[in-house]
């Protein structure tokens, strides 16, 4: 079962890995976008962990609603809505419950995209942060690894997308060749799961 | 006439400078407009190009006089931030819309609309017609 604390560790490894690869993802987002996803990302996830850090929620969905909220309130860019909307949505679905298992996670998470997906009316191929979080989604109910490396896949295949959505569908052709930063910074988030859930097991032993 | 409620009208761009001279242009051109409540929410708090939530929410509660609060935005951010704020509920006063409208010609129908006494809807559709006006 996942509890509060797992939740937790999962947005402070997120936070960790935002941080490790800032430069990378800004430097994704600067042929095709405005060269500030990596840092936009940074400032909000710090603020994330530094938050639950202080005041630590006690269920699973309040973690991930508090984190959504901050990410709104302090990324500054387009992927503070979306991530927020990600996190606050799934973190809704998971209700008030202590703890939480990984199917009940998988389909809490699958309403969070489903709200991005509103939200950005981006779809599957658009080349965007969907194209890593729906294999994710579909992966999830085999293990976190599986949806990790169904993200890292996702982001990959964006590369010889045409982008539809965003700054970067301005460019037209221009955009194909080019890895999506929001695709890259999705995987980041789920390879997270994995590693959060490594933390518990070694925690546990 | 004095004491009738008008709609607010906020003006969300990734530009702080843009926002403000926006906000400037549709008081100007409306002239007796200024009685209009028109707040600007460009940029992020620390003057960066971007989109701050709470530089809306602040601006949306101070242009809310009760008939309502009509949003303004340029794109991407200023869109995905105010929709996100709308779907919360409880961050922007009640009945506040978004109004899918150009920026500079709908912030100026807007605020011409309003300064009539028109209420929300009407002022959210002048400012959408504002879409039809061709230039050539």
């Amino acid at each position: 079962m996942l509890d509060a604390d797992f939740f937790r560790r999962w947005m402070t490894i997120t936070a960790a890995s935002v941080d490790r690869e800032a430069e990378r993802l800004t430097a994704l987002d600067s042929p095709i976008g405005d060269a500030d996803h990596g840092s936009n990302l940074q400032r909000g996830f710090r603020a994330v962990r530094d938050t639950l850090e202080k005041e630590p929620p006690t269920t699973p969905g309040a973690v991930l609603v508090q984190a959504g909220r901050l990410l709104i309130s302090t990324v500054g860019g387009a992927s503070g809505p979306l991530y927020g909307t990600l996190l606050r949505r799934t973190g809704k679905a998971l209700g008030e419950a202590v703890e939480v298992d990984e199917r009940q996670l998988a389909e809490a998470l699958r309403a969070g995209v489903d709200a991005v997906r509103q939200l950005g009316g981006a779809a599957p191929g658009d080349k965007t942060m969907i194209d890593a979080l729906v294999p994710a989604v579909d992966a999830l109910g085999d293990s976190f690894a599986a949806a990790s490396d169904a993200a890292e896949e996702g982001a990959v295949a964006t590369t010889p997308l045409l982008a539809r959505k965003g700054r970067a569908s301005y460019l037209g052709e221009r955009s194909i060749g080019h890895q999506d930063p929001g695709a890259t910074s999705s995987a980041l988030l789920i390879a997270g799961l994995v590693a959060a859930a490594a933390d518990t097991e070694a925690g546990d032993e | 006439m004095s004491d009738e409620k008008l709609v607010g009208i906020v003006l969300v761009s990734h530009s702080a400078a843009v926002a403000a001279s926006v906000a400037e242009l549709a008081q100007g051109l409306a002239g007796a407009g200024g009685t209009v409540p028109v707040a600007p929410a460009g940029g992020t708090e620390d003057g960066g190009l971007g989109t701050s939530a709470e530089l809306i929410a602040a601006a949306a509660a101070s242009v809310d006089r009760g008939a309502g609060v009509a949003v303004l935005t340029d794109l991407g951010s200023a869109v995905l931030t105010v929709k996100t704020l709308l779907a919360e509920g409880d961050e922007l006063p009640e009945r506040t819309r978004l109004v899918d409208a150009p920026f500079v010609e709908g912030a100026v129908a807007a605020v011409v609309t309003a300064s009539t006494g028109a209420d929300l809807a009407a002022v959210e559709t002048a400012a959408a017609e504002a879409y039809t006006y061709r230039k050539v």
